[in-house]
């Protein structure tokens, strides 16, 4: 035997070893195993909380599941809601789940973290999870602080790089800095920047499911109705290419000129903070440090200065084109290519070079 | 309701200044900085404020954690129109590590010592940008939330908070006690008046210690480095918005 062999099965040894020895413990759940880097690590074992709207799964929760794939050990999803059988059925067949836990009830409507909240823990204190995390959505930033403080764990908030089961990498100071962060918790929760990483594929995947008991209604809080902007554009955060308007634009009426060119490259339509507040277009439509994070493969910013919270959110797009009359606007020192012109000239004139 | 609202206001760099990392990656460099308040804590401040000119709630309190310069953040608060102050001290190698998990354990013990019938915090904190304590804070007290609030009115007992969400907006109603953190949309933040900063300098702030509370401020967290994002390569001019379209088209954009 050489000495490469020797060392390749001298883990494997200590492997089956501590393997041995752990079934005693297995109902403490605390499978130890040597893993290849020869470091003594827990066995992982990953909840992804779905985000759905009782008919489609959410896309975020796909790129949560390929974050969560990473960890190395097994992927299970549980999906709540008032009618779950559509959405456990896609989820069953998205690659890297192996199980899928399936809680439904009345008092899931609206998903209200109070209602989802006990749930979770119950299922935790079942299943004894090494990791929790969902996408970094208004969904998933809602909810899953509010678990993390009921295990009394601190949480890690919009991660975009796993460098090891405990340790990530999340940006601060509106994406300004990036901090690598050792989290010593018994349970990791956190929150999944859904752009950082691919999306699971829909298809292949062969789960189990399984039914979890619902937990009894808290009744604190109750959901009454929702406006959702409808669109049948492609949506802002995994659209491949996206037109966002700035103050540049002047009113409501003029986002048509985005509209039209958005049309053309079958792209999504987002705004500055600007935008929104001048009452242009609704606020779900906000790119930024305190809207929606896209890195689509092409980001044209039309009448946008590019402030440090606008870039925050669109920074990491693959191509950045600028439109913008000033020439000194920070967005053309990130810009691929930058156009000085007047939109109200330029964008018209783009939309019929489009047409061609 | 008439009772006690309790409003977080965090003192952070001011948003408009470029930070700089460390060269040692320890961190980001705060010595020398302007600071100011949390702009998601201004409007915090603003609603609670407003909910006291009509006449809805009785008293605001403004609580900072942080090293003896949070005081100036609580001073801004007091100027805006809330009535006392509760400095937590907090400070050194306590204040590097100190994250939501501790500040909502303070909030929440605070909540229970003022008999809070309401919290009100910033949804996040541009430092940051952990968008975590009120949650956590709702959860610590088995209250129930409404995050991302761009519209709050007090109904009896109850809240009811219009929330921004992914596709649009969405309305919940939820019982008092209750944890409200405000998105930028809620309201339009006052400016503190010369006479309300002179009346502020009046208004008292009590300073207490996290061990006070009984709140362990010990974090399991561990910031290994900090870092420059990655820098864009320098871009291109082109002169017409056909050069624009031949550019994409040759670079496979479009
Ligand atoms: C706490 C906080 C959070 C924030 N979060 C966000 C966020 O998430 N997202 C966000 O976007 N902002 C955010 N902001 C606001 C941000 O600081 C800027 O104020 C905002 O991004 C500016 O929007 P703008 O670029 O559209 O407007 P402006 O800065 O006013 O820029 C307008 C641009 O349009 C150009 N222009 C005008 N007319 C024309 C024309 N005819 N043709 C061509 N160009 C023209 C001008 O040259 C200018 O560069 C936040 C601010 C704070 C304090």
């Amino acid at each position: 035997m050489s000495f490469k062999t020797a060392v390749l099965l001298l883990p494997l040894l200590f492997t089956s070893l501590i393997i041995g020895l752990s079934i005693i413990n297995l109902s403490a759940c605390n499978i130890y195993i040597r893993v290849g880097t020869g470091f003594l690590q827990r066995f992982q074992s990953t909840l992804v909380v779905a985000e759905h709207n009782n008919d489609k799964l959410t896309p975020i929760t796909l790129n949560a599941i390929t974050a969560a794939s990473k960890l190395g050990g097994e992927v299970s999803c549980l999906v709540a809601g008032t009618d779950c059988a559509k959405v456990v059925e896609q989820i069953s067949k998205v690659q890297g789940v192996k199980k899928v836990l399936v809680a439904q009830h009345d008092s899931y409507k609206g998903s209200l973290p109070e209602e989802l909240t006990p749930l979770i823990l119950a299922t935790q204190k079942q299943f004894s999870f090494t990791h929790i995390c969902a996408g970094a959505s208004a969904f998933g930033k809602n909810l899953l602080p509010r678990v993390a403080a009921k295990l009394d764990v601190a949480p890690v908030s919009d991660i975009i790089e796993i460098k090891s089961p405990d340790t990530f990498v999340r940006t601060i100071y509106a994406g300004n800095a990036l901090s690598t962060v050792k989290c010593n918790e018994s349970v990791k929760v956190f929150t999944v920047r859904g752009t950082s990483f691919e999306a699971a594929s829909t298809e292949g995947g062969n789960a189990t499911s399984e039914n979890v008991a619902p937990s009894s209604p808290t009744g604190i809080s109750e959901w009454l109705e929702q406006s959702l902007t409808k669109s049948d554009r492609p949506e802002l955060t995994s659209a491949k290419v996206v037109v966002s308007g700035g103050r540049g634009l002047k009113s409501g009426e003029n986002f048509k000129l985005l509209y039209d060119l958005a049309d053309k490259l079958n792209a999504a339509v987002g705004a500055s903070r600007a935008a929104v507040d001048a009452g242009f277009v609704p606020n779900d439509m906000q790119v930024g440090q305190t809207g929606k994070i896209v890195a689509p493969e092409l980001y044209i910013a039309v009448g946008i200065s590019g402030a440090i919270q606008h870039l925050a959110g669109m920074k990491d797009s693959k191509t950045i084109v600028a439109i913008n009359k000033d020439p000194e606007a920070p967005i053309f020192q990130v810009a691929d290519y930058g156009l000085v012109a007047d939109l109200f000239k330029a964008v018209p004139e783009m939309t019929e070079a489009l047409s061609k | 309701m008439s009772g006690r609202v309790l409003v977080g206001v965090k003192r952070v760099i001011d948003y408009a200044v470029k930070i700089r990392v460390k060269p040692d990656n320890s961190g980001v460099v705060t010595d020398g900085v302007k600071h100011s308040m949390n702009p998601f804590c201004e409007i915090a401040v603003e609603e609670a404020v407003k909910l006291k000119e009509k006449k809805l709630i009785k008293e605001v309190v403004a609580v900072s954690c942080g090293p003896q310069q949070a005081q100036e953040t609580i001073r801004t608060a007091l100027a805006m129109g809330a009535d006392r102050g509760i400095h937590v001290e907090v400070s050194g190698k306590d204040y590097d590590a100190l994250g939501p998990l501790q500040v909502s354990k303070i909030l929440a013990a605070l909540a229970k010592k003022e008999e809070a019938q309401l919290i009100i915090l910033g949804k996040q904190a541009i430092d940051d940008d952990c968008n975590q304590t009120g949650q956590m804070t709702a959860a610590l007290l088995d209250w129930p939330q409404g995050t991302f609030a761009s519209e709050v009115s007090l109904e009896g007992d109850k809240v009811k908070v219009l929330r921004e969400i992914d596709g649009g907006l969405e309305t919940i109603k939820i019982n008092t006690p209750a944890v409200v953190t405000a998105d930028l949309r809620l309201n339009t933040p006052r400016y503190a008046t010369l006479p309300n900063i002179m009346k502020a300098k009046k208004k008292k702030i009590v300073n207490v210690k996290p061990a006070d509370l009984g709140v362990d401020v010990t974090s399991r967290l561990e910031i290994l480095r900090v870092d420059d994002p990655p820098q864009r390569q320098a871009g291109v001019k082109v002169e017409t918005v056909e050069d624009l379209v031949g550019k994409l088209k040759e670079a496979g954009r479009i």
